[in-house]
């Protein structure tokens, strides 16, 4: 069964803006889907139709099997949702937000409080439940969403941009325990602007731009689709020039940082069978960019020329 | 209809509601009681003293109805009107919309906040005027029925005003220029048969007039029409507005795009 099935959605909003122009997707149980796009491509709409928090223009939406217009309920049974926004009552503290959203969903005070609990001490806030939700820090805040949208225990779980503006220690173990959770049979859709946490949390992708889709497919297809390979080198001495090796590009950083791009046909041995016949040692190596990244520019600049 | 969800849910935000008020209760109960003492100071033992008479009774016994129930119409409306844009301007109004809650439980929550607020500020100020005048209610059933009645008019009315302001002066203009003329012009203060004849009727169109005069007959007895047209009015008023509430939570107005 899909835990999401989109039909022929588009969204347009007073004044004529048309956020969305015919979106279908498909979510199947238990992925873990990316949905990216550049800022007003149309993905914060789809969730928010998704989520009943927007009203679509036509087309529809099921999740796990139940239609939105038919069982809105059913539907938002199955859904636990992390939005952009911070938009809890500043004023609460983080148990009663918690609380109050599991008695939302019908779930009588007595479990509520047991599963608040264990949502809380899931998320590493369980010592922070008496305080009021404004004087916690950024990335406690977004672990308050998690926890709230987790309470109901629901099927489908949709993050948007759930790591913005966190440190990367804490997007860190933001990422293990969703994939602790997605493991544990939860389906998950994750739009981010952070591309490589979709490339390592992510089965399967969709790229949207302009309230279209241009690409749904799965993560490793996309991934092979990229050509060449960017690697920033660093070298043990200063060198003014590099050797012509075929199958790399290679450009200047500095006399010691060399940025080269590799073919993928080519091969990295190639490249360092080249710079060992040249004396040139390399020391360090990196990657200049998320490989999704690229490919990401890529299917937009392709798209929209 | 009402399943046990949907119980547990009205409860939950049944709860907050009063909770949000009583934990600010010296901005929520407080003002009105003061208000409201220095009206019966003022208008009924300095003023009302030299007024005299009013529909055969003491000046001061004649307004204490009236202010009693300017009481809970602002309280209830302010209650609603405040909390609901509140969460409106916070976002926070979305931790319902993706919940399983069918829009009569929103309302039936915020209306439950409000005629709770009303319903506890009616009666401290009952308590406070029988420092002021000897108070006999004659029919105290009747009473808390108009109570109710009224807390739930104005928290639904309060309700509307909520869904469609835009920024928290829309929430102050409505009580400032729209309630508070309706509640002076609604006889709080003098009987109707001292307006001449096309005021007479024009205050027939305001509805806080029929809600005062079935509450002063509770306690004194005494009105200026007829308690059975005056209740069938506010049940009018309750169900047109109620009504519209439902129509514009499930349509989204002012809260989904």
């Amino acid at each position: 069964m899909n835990a999401l099935e989109i039909k022929q959605l588009t969204k347009c909003y007073g004044g004529g803006l048309r956020a969305l122009k015919g979106v279908d997707l498909q979510v199947k149980q238990g992925d873990f889907f990316a949905l990216l796009g550049a800022n007003g491509a149309g993905k914060s709409t789809t969730i928010g139709i998704i989520a009943s928090l927007v009203n679509k223009t036509s087309g529809s939406v099921r999740v796990f099997g139940h239609d939105l217009d038919a069982e809105p309920e059913a539907v938002k049974r199955c859904i636990g949702l992390v939005p952009q926004e911070f938009n809890f009552n500043q004023f609460e503290n983080v148990f009663d937000i918690v609380v109050s959203q599991a008695g939302y969903y019908g779930i009588p005070r007595k479990q509520a409080l047991q599963r608040a609990e264990i949502c809380l001490k899931q998320l590493e806030l369980w010592d922070k439940r008496g305080v009021a939700s404004r004087t916690l820090s950024g990335g406690m805040k977004r672990r308050l969403m998690i926890a709230r949208a987790l309470v109901h225990e629901p099927k489908l779980l949709i993050l948007d941009e759930p790591t913005a503006g966190v440190d990367i220690e804490i997007r860190r173990s933001m990422w293990a325990f969703f994939k602790e959770i997605n493991a544990a049979g939860t389906t998950i859709i994750l739009t981010t602007h952070y591309l490589e946490e979709a490339e390592s949390l992510c089965k399967h992708i969709a790229i949207i731009d302009k309230g279209e889709v241009i690409e749904s497919t799965d993560m490793k297809t996309l991934l092979e689709q990229a050509d060449e390979e960017s690697l920033v080198l660093s070298l043990d001495r200063p060198v003014a020039s590099m050797p012509e090796i075929a199958g790399c590009r290679m450009s200047r950083v500095d006399d010691s940082t060399w940025l080269v791009s590799v073919q993928k046909q080519t091969g990295l041995n190639v490249l360092f069978a080249g710079l060992d016949g040249a004396g040139i040692t390399v020391t360090g190596m990196r990657n200049q960019s998320n490989r999704l990244e690229q490919l990401f520019l890529n299917l937009l600049d392709g798209k929209r020329s | 209809m009402f399943n046990k969800e949907y119980r547990v849910a009205l409860l939950t935000i049944a709860h907050k509601e009063i909770r949000r008020f009583l934990r600010i209760w010296v901005q929520t109960l407080l003002p009105s009681v003061i208000t409201t003492s220095l009206y019966f100071l003022i208008f009924g033992t300095l003023i009302g003293s030299r007024i005299g008479k009013m529909n055969g009774y003491d000046y001061m016994e004649f307004i204490v109805p009236g202010l009693i129930l300017m009481t809970v119409i602002s309280n209830a409306y302010a209650n609603v009107v405040s909390s609901f844009y509140g969460t409106k301007f916070q976002h926070n109004i979305e931790e319902m919309l993706v919940a399983p809650i069918p829009p009569w439980v929103i309302l039936t929550g915020y209306i439950s906040g409000g005629v709770f607020r009303g319903l506890i500020v009616g009666l401290l100020v009952t308590v406070v005027s029988m420092f002021f005048s000897d108070l006999q209610v004659a029919n105290p059933l009747m009473m808390l029925l108009v109570f109710l009645l009224t807390g739930i008019l104005f928290s639904t009315a309060g309700f509307i005003n909520a869904v469609y302001a835009q920024s928290f002066d829309d929430i102050s203009i409505v009580p400032t220029f729209v309630l508070t003329p309706l509640i002076y012009l609604g006889g709080v203060f003098y009987s109707i048969d001292m307006l001449p004849s096309f005021w007479q009727k024009l205050s027939m169109l305001n509805p806080v007039f029929y809600i005062i005069n079935v509450f002063r007959y509770s306690i004194l007895g005494e009105s200026d029409i007829s308690v059975v047209s005056g209740f069938a009015v506010i049940l009018v008023f309750i169900v047109g507005l109620v009504l519209f509430s439902l129509r514009l939570l499930s349509k989204g107005v002012g809260i989904k795009n």
